[in-house]
């Protein structure tokens, strides 16, 4: 199952999530990239069923930049978050849809927040959060390591802690993940931690 | 394990001399993982009127939301606050509007009615109220609950006394449960203020 986590740090919130695309025992591919950038200061995190969360995602992504043109202003992370809850809400007693997010964002007077909605619409505003089985080792790190006003080498530090833990501790281990920051600067891919890399075309 | 304690939650409301305490814990989890450690459960629909919602969470926000603008409606069509007694009617013929597709959740109303007499109720999650004199509870702690605040409650209590009996019967019946718990979350409120205040409890 796939692993997602993230948390707020001093003036930024970073976002990661495991890279393989998995079907029962196979796995599609494993640079499968689960961390959409929303707009220039929003990152969204999905882990779920795959069809909804790469349809689901879009959706959200399009109607944020649909409320951007109409309006002449970008929505703020807890309009966007209230947003994602609501799309979810709506749907979950008609056609549910099996995605849980992370959505991180930097306001310019708020500064910067992540938000946690499971895929039966719970939101809340949190400081650290995890999805996925990995979640079990997260949670643990995050609650042993974090402390608010973290710098960008300490959170990143952080992050791959809880990658070597998944990595140790998790049966099915994802072997690669994308870590990517959003801060006043804008939303943007940070890294990656592969510890194998996909063949591609080039090597047949 | 039942959908009402897929989140975990403990609510309690007492009524006191020309005064009331409601309660609430402030877990928020995910069947065995804790997420949030300062959930609120409690909403302040107006300065004398509370809503408490236990239950699913999802549905306790989308349901928190349907109020408060059913509420927002009432205060433009007649220029005042709804009365608790109206406003319990009106979450009861919500609730049951949805009666073969429910909202997963039990909410607990208190209120200051005319002259300043508290009123306090709680509903099914298919709106079959319960007046009560004395205390009402919800919750996965709701049985704790009744034998604490049975044993505990005293009438014609002063709100400080209040305050103490409530934060009581709160921390030592979440204490037995282990889906709520985490701190408490008190207000008490006379005719004249509203005081709310953080219990710190048991962080397990």
């Amino acid at each position: 199952m796939e692993s997602v986590f993230g948390l707020v740090g001093d003036g930024f919130a970073i976002l990661v999530a495991d890279s393989s695309a998995v079907h029962s025992i196979l796995v599609h591919k494993s640079n499968e990239d689960k961390v959409m950038i929303l707009d220039s200061h929003k990152l969204l995190a999905a882990s779920g069923e795959g069809g909804d969360r790469a349809q689901f995602t879009e959706y959200i992504q399009k109607n944020v930049a649909l409320y951007q043109f109409r309006n002449g202003i970008p929505l703020t992370t807890a309009a966007a978050a209230n947003f994602t809850r609501g799309e979810l809400a709506t749907a979950l007693r008609k056609n549910p849809y099996f995605v849980n997010i992370l959505l991180a964002g930097y306001d310019k007077d708020i500064g910067p927040s992540l938000y946690y909605i499971d895929y039966i619409a719970t939101l809340h505003k949190i400081e650290k959060g995890a999805f996925g089985y990995g979640s079990y080792f997260c949670l643990s790190m995050m609650d042993r390591h974090y402390h608010s006003g973290m710098t960008v080498e300490e959170a990143v530090d952080l992050v791959d802690k809880c990658i070597v833990e998944i990595r140790a501790r998790l049966v099915v281990a994802p072997p690669n993940f994308v870590i990517k920051i959003v801060d006043k600067d804008g939303a943007r891919e940070y890294a990656w931690r592969e510890s194998v890399k996909d063949a591609g075309l080039a090597a047949a | 394990m039942s959908i009402f304690e897929y989140n975990g939650s403990a609510l309690v409301a007492m009524v006191g001399k020309n005064c009331f305490a409601i309660a609430s814990d402030r877990r928020l989890g995910v069947q065995l993982q804790t997420i949030a450690t300062d959930f609120q459960r409690i909403s302040k629909i107006h300065d004398r009127l509370f809503l408490g919602l236990s239950g699913l969470a999802t549905d306790a926000q989308t349901l928190y939301q349907k109020l408060v603008f059913r509420h927002k409606l009432y205060l433009l069509r007649e220029e005042r606050d709804m009365k608790p007694e109206t406003f319990a009617s009106l979450v009861s013929a919500l609730l049951y509007e949805k009666r073969f597709g429910p909202f997963f959740c039990q909410p607990v109303i208190a209120g200051l009615g005319d002259d300043d007499k508290p009123f306090i109720c709680t509903m099914d999650s298919i709106g079959a109220k319960e007046l009560a004199k004395d205390f009402v509870v919800a919750g996965t702690a709701s049985e704790s609950l009744y034998g604490a605040c049975e044993s505990m409650f005293k009438e014609n209590m002063e709100p400080e006394e209040l305050f103490e009996t409530v934060s009581q019967a709160l921390l030592s019946s979440v204490d037995r449960d282990c889906l709520s718990g985490w701190g408490g979350h008190v207000y008490v409120v006379t005719p004249t203020e509203v005081k709310e205040r953080i219990l710190k409890g048991r962080m397990d």
